[in-house]
């Protein structure tokens, strides 16, 4: 520790110095904080004050920089120092902007601050620069699972970047679905008629393009390694394997059509003449622009009814939940084969909601001025009399059960995601066959997809529905394999335009992740973090709490059962390290110590002063800019609590509850994102852990003769910019109701 | 400022002795103070009006609009065409418009005109205007604000705009679920607007008023409630069939609901014609069968 | 008036929305509706309508022919245009329903004794003589439209706003006799006979 200095530099800027007594807080940091530089500037973040610490860097040996100034989230351009440990004190958006500035409140404002000062201090004692990751790796090729109109869109956007792709195809061909079809929803303005689906330029694209090597009749037989250096077996349907090594991995594998024999009471399997929308489009297929015949007898179709939502946004036995979102402007499609080979054929499209998003209501419209007729309907059963297909169905606008008779009947089904295995119901599989065999292999089912030989399953983990996704609003493509991502119907169902746009949004994640991956930076949502946990070996106890906890699946178990990182795997959410009951596992420049200092440093005013202190451990994802933004907007709150950003509520390890209560915090907020199935955790499961965890300290608690109310745990967003420090507020006079710690002074 | 000059579409209600003539009365009075020159078509007939439809059928309801807008392109050439009926503005509007988008249209009504010697150009130099739009575009807040010599002060107005003058066309691009001009007007000429008034653009069932009046009266009944209920002292209104069914069935309402509704229903012009100074005559406050007291003691102060 | 129906049904058969897009003024916008209702909602009348203008499209696409030309529900717009300005699909819905109703009308099909039927009919026919309305004629005419017993009692109910209306000169008994229109009457009475002449040949409504 000889060579480490550390400097701390106090702002004056911003109302500081005026609401603040600066010296005291130099000389606090220069006594109690240990810092050999302690320096008062006016404006901190002006071309001098960076000037200044550049300098002390540069000539004063400094290697650890103390900024007590403004929100770490502010001015980070200009603290940039990457050459350096750094934390920042918030005294501004910490302390004087959430402080009426009055004479009474003057000397609790100071205390915060103070407070603020000697937690950076004590936190920076324990901090390093972190190293970065030296398990890199520099494989920049991308490898694109499936080729449809995802995965051929993927490769070709990733070429034109300037990087090397691999195509692997399960079929003989390229194409996927789209490839099936006769037309495809249109593309252009006026978007008024089915146009041509472009498949053929697009597989021509794929070939022409040196940059992209495609295997077909091909499938993944092994995926290991991590980001940038993943290792993969392409097997071919001959048995032979080539392995290649590439930077990430792309996952378009697509849909599958929902079942319709499952429909029978719609008549599919009942009657040749009953079709999915696939079936249509080979229909058309064959017709190729002449009167479509029904299969039954080859006759010209001369009435048509398309039952949209079969056998899906149905919570009945066997049906899909979900809308598929492409089937209306389908079927609107198929409507439009009829109507333009002849006007005079009877088109019926029997709707319960009409979806037709984006350009699809021009589409829509233009399908009802060629004489496309749209009823809204609930249809009850499909029938053949007479040779003629009868649709029983109840009119919802005029009330009334009605039949309507057709040649041909096509079913709108949805899609179903080809995302492999279900990894949860693998789990608990084999945690029951654990019980009879410890030694059981995990059996990989033959319709996963990837292989991954991670210790957390063969595929990626599904979301919802069986959909490969991670956060379809705030982290699309992402999954939780970091390096894996998703595009097309198998992370949610959607069309051809939006497949297109969808993959060009993987391949722009692909490559910011081996380029992040070669220097050894995270990913998101932690991009550029150069930081990476590692373990301390002698103190584990091969518990695997961290290796069954981490939502990204970045530690496997070596054959000891000891943890092994996988860095480049890793999101540095710190999961593993909140988990760890014997707290081994560190960061550089985030640990068990640095945080616990923190807690520690905090000056304990005894029970008479009527000054209880309230940690608030916050989320640094949403509920520390909240908090920023409250501050902006000068809302007011407790000058007891004393906050402190952690990456993530899941990092949260319980000693840091257990000595804030023994060191005399009178209660303890956590603030992290929401958990569960509409989750938006920047790591997915971080503060559902948390949760959990956090359950287990009300039986310390009441084991110590503690109220639970002492913890508490909330979850808020970015946006409760109102409500976060009403929330403290509240908990403050909660606080207040219930008494001081009576552990305070011990 | 040199008059402006427009070629008058007033319509069968404005006539002498007819169910709007006080309307008429003011506006004249107005269009005086406002230096607006009004050029009567000459011979001009009814606009068909909506019920018109049901017997009249499409043609021969164009027919009769496009004639007077033929006349007004022989006689008062290059002069927008103005009326002061909902009615009568929406007729010939809708008429320019439908036969503007269809030739066969066109060319079918050119042919019935032949019979009266008359032609239509309709190429859109003669726009068809209402006259609240007249005021609110050509001479603008400022101008209706120049000529006040008497502030509408202390009363409270219920604005009330209704169907026609607002429906399908709209004034002044505003919303048609809650324009503001008629508020703003009143306001421009020192009275009170009540700007909330939740009846603004309800219909009074003036089509029904006739043949179902039972039904139409349900709708009056309402309209007249929620101007008493925000405290208004009379309602005012640029439609003359607005004007007539909320003003003249007041009487039949009481009786039906047991109410005692007797609020004055007065039009725009007539405000603006007792801010210029004009009397009760003048302002056609005569005309009104429930006076508008509180404006007629500002006319003769 | 019946023959010109059989001869409609004969032509059309069951293709009602082609009948109505070919004879209906702005006929054509029917199969654009989307079924959202907000015409329904939005009409002042809307709960006196026996199928409103949303039921109405759909019963004209599932071909209802005789329970559209024979409702009353067309009859009940007061051409308020909210309807018009709220369809997200811009249908001019008024003009529709009256065409429609015009239609029914026309082929005979309409109620025989709805009241605005009869006052459309009365209107119509009042400024067709003079080329403008005569108030006093049009009131009285409607007032006894169900004969003169009829009629007295309704002057009578009517009396209050009658005198209230001759007393502010509003309405004038002299029109009776002697009414002032356009100078040509006779041309104009021309006019709207060839008018009504060219639209029934080009729907083919020609007898």
């Amino acid at each position: 520790m000889s060579d480490t200095k550390t400097a701390a530099y106090i702002c004056k800027g911003c109302g500081l110095g005026e609401r603040l007594d600066t010296a005291q807080l130099a000389n606090l940091a220069e006594s109690e904080g240990k810092c050999a530089i302690t320096r008062q500037h006016d404006f901190l973040c002006n071309q001098d004050g960076v000037g200044t610490i550049r300098n002390d860097i540069d000539n004063e040996g400094v290697t650890h920089v103390v900024i007590a100034a403004c929100s770490r989230r502010a001015k980070t351009e200009a603290f940039n120092f990457d050459d350096v440990a750094l934390t920042r004190a918030n005294l501004r958006e910490g302390v004087v902007w959430v402080r009426p500035d009055s004479e009474e409140a003057r000397e609790t404002t100071q205390e915060m601050a103070d407070d603020y000062v000697r937690m950076a201090c004590a936190e920076i004692q324990y901090m390093h620069q972190p190293a970065g990751n030296q398990e890199a790796g520099s494989n920049k090729r991308i490898l694109v699972v499936g080729g449809g109109v995802s995965g051929m869109t993927a490769a070709l956007e990733s070429s034109k970047a300037g990087y090397e792709v691999l195509v692997v195809e399960k079929t003989a061909e390229l194409g996927g679905w789209a490839a099936k079809l006769h037309r495809r929803v249109p593309t252009r303005e006026p978007f008024a008629d089915p146009q041509d689906a472009g498949v053929v330029e697009l597989i021509k694209a794929i070939n022409d393009d040196q940059n992209v090597q495609v295997f077909l009749n091909s499938t993944i037989v092994r995926t290991s390694g991590a980001p940038g250096r993943f290792s993969v077996d392409i097997g071919t349907e001959s048995g032979t394997t080539t392995t290649e090594n590439v930077g990430a991995i792309i996952q378009a594998s697509g849909f599958r059509n929902y079942d319709a024999s499952q429909l029978p009471e719609l008549g599919f399997g009942q009657s040749p003449d009953v079709v999915d929308q696939a079936g249509l489009e080979e229909l058309a297929k064959q017709a190729n622009g002449k009167p479509i015949q029904r299969p039954s007898d080859g006759k010209e179709v001369n009435s048509v009814v398309f039952i949209q939502c079969a056998g899906q946004r149905s919570n009945a036995e066997g049906h899909l939940p979900y809308c598929s979102g492409h089937c209306c402007n389908t079927s609107i499609k198929q409507a439009m084969y009829f109507k333009d080979a002849n006007p005079g054929v009877d088109t019926v499209v029997m709707f319960d909601d009409l979806r037709t998003p984006g350009n699809g209501e021009d589409f829509y419209r233009s399908a009802q001025r060629k004489g496309v007729i749209f009823t809204k309907g609930k249809p009850q059963g499909v029938n053949k009399n007479n040779g003629q297909l009868e649709v029983k169905f109840h009119d919802m606008i005029l009330d009334e059960d009605a039949i309507a008779k057709a040649d041909l009947v096509v079913l709108a089904t949805g899609q179903v995601p080809n995302s492999g295995a279900d990894i949860e119901q693998l789990a608990a599989a084999s945690d029951s066959e654990d019980t009879q065999n410890e030694n059981a292999e995990l059996t990989v089912p033959v319709d996963s997809i990837l292989n991954l030989n991670y210790r957390q399953g063969p595929d990626l983990p599904h979301l919802r529905h069986g959909f490969s996704d991670s956060h379809f609003i705030c982290f699309p493509y992402e999954t939780r394999r970091s390096g894996i991502y998703t595009c097309g119907p198998v992370r949610r169902p959607m069309d051809i335009a939006q497949a297109a746009v969808d993959a060009t949004g993987a391949a722009l994640k692909a490559i910011q992740a081996v380029e992040n991956a070669s220097v050894g930076r995270a990913a998101h949502p932690r991009s550029g973090d150069l930081s990476f946990p590692s373990f301390r070996k002698e103190g584990c106890t091969q518990c695997k709490r961290c290796t069954v906890e981490c939502p990204f699946g970045a530690i496997d178990e070596d054959e000891e059962r000891y943890p092994v990182f996988n860095e480049s795997r890793c999101r540095r959410c710190g999961t593993c390290m909140g988990a760890c009951p014997v707290r081994v596992i560190s960061f550089e420049n985030y640990s068990v110590d640095t945080v616990g200092q923190q807690v520690k440093a905090v000056d304990m005013p005894d029970e008479f002063d009527e000054k209880p202190r309230i940690l608030l451990l916050a989320c640094e994802n949403d509920a520390y800019p909240a908090l920023d933004m409250a501050a902006q907007q000068g809302l007011v709150y407790s000058p007891f609590v004393r906050i402190l950003p952690v990456r993530c509520l899941g990092s949260v390890n319980a000693i840091w509850i257990s000595d804030a209560l023994n060191s005399g915090y009178d209660g303890i907020m956590l603030m992290g994102c929401k958990k569960g199935d509409d989750y938006q955790c920047h790591f997915v499961k971080g503060s559902e852990m948390a949760y959990d965890r956090m359950g287990k300290i009300d039986d310390t608690l009441q084991q110590l003769q503690l109220e639970t109310e002492r913890v508490v745990t909330h979850e808020v967003e970015i946006t409760d910019i109102h409500r976060v420090p009403q929330l403290i507020n509240e908990y403050a006079a909660k606080i207040d109701e219930i008494g001081m710690n009576p552990f305070k002074g011990f | 400022m040199a008059k402006k000059q427009y070629s008058f579409y007033p319509g069968c209600t404005s006539e002498r002795k007819a169910s709007a003539a006080n309307y008429m009365v003011s506006v004249n009075a107005m269009c005086e103070k406002l230096n607006i020159k009004l050029n009567e078509i000459p011979d001009w007939n009814c606009c068909g009006a909506s019920i018109g439809y049901a017997e009249g059928g499409e043609l021969p309801r164009h027919v009769m609009n496009a004639r007077n807008i033929a006349l007004s392109e022989q006689h008062n050439p290059k002069q927008d065409i103005v009326a002061t009926c909902a009615a009568c503005w929406l007729g010939a509007k809708e008429s320019s418009e439908r036969l503007s988008a269809s030739e066969q249209l066109l060319a079918d009504t050119k042919e019935v005109l032949k019979e009266a010697g008359l032609d239509v150009q309709l190429k859109n130099e003669t726009p068809i205007r209402h006259m609240v739009e007249v005021l609110i575009e050509d001479i603008g807040y400022e101008g209706i604000k120049e000529p006040m010599a008497k502030p509408l002060e202390g009363i409270k107005f219920a604005g009330y705009v209704g169907c026609q003058t607002n429906r399908p066309f709209g004034v002044d691009g505003e919303s048609f679920e809650n324009p503001m001009y008629l508020d703003k007007m009143v306001e421009t000429v020192g009275g009170e607007a009540i700007t909330n008034y939740e009846r603004k653009v309800t219909c009074c069932g003036g089509a029904l008023a006739f043949s179902e009046p039972e039904k139409s009266q349900v709708q009056i009944k309402d309209i007249i409630e929620a101007a008493y209920d925000q405290g208004a002292d009379m309602i005012v209104t640029p439609c003359p069939v607005c004007q007539m069914n909320v003003e003249v069935y007041q009487g039949q309402i009481n009786k039906t609901y047991n109410t005692k509704f007797n609020i004055p229903v007065t039009y725009y012009s007539q405000l603006l014609t007792v801010a210029y100074g004009g009397d009760i005559k003048q302002a056609g406050l005569d005309g009104n069968i429930i006076r508008a007291k509180r404006l007629e003691e500002i006319a003769s102060k | 008036m019946n023959t010109l129906n059989t001869a409609m049904v004969e032509k059309y058969r069951n293709d009602f929305l082609k009948e109505v897009e070919e004879n209906v003024e702005e006929g054509h916008w029917v199969k654009m509706c989307m079924q959202c209702g907000v015409c329904s909602g939005s009409c002042p009348f809307g709960p006196d309508w026996e199928h409103p203008p949303q039921e109405i499209f759909m019963m004209i696409r599932a071909g209802k022919r005789d329970e559209v030309l024979a409702t009353e529900s067309m009859w009940m717009c007061t051409s308020c245009y909210n309807c018009i300005v709220r369809c997200p699909r811009e249908l001019p819905i008024t003009h529709i329903m009256h065409g429609l109703a015009n239609y029914a009308h026309r082929l005979g099909l309409a109620p025989k004794m709805n009241p605005t039927r009869r006052f459309a009919k009365i209107f119509w026919n009042n400024i067709a003589k003079t080329g403008r309305v005569n108030e006093m004629a049009l009131s009285l005419k409607l007032y006894f439209m169900d004969g003169f017993a009829s009629g007295v009692k309704k002057s009578l109910a009517m009396a209050g706003v009658g005198l209230g209306m001759l007393k502010t000169k509003r309405l004038n008994p002299f029109t009776l006799f002697r009414h002032k229109g356009v100078e040509k009457p006779k041309q104009l009475q021309a006019m709207l006979k060839k008018a009504k002449e060219i639209e029934d040949r080009r729907k083919g409504l020609a007898s």
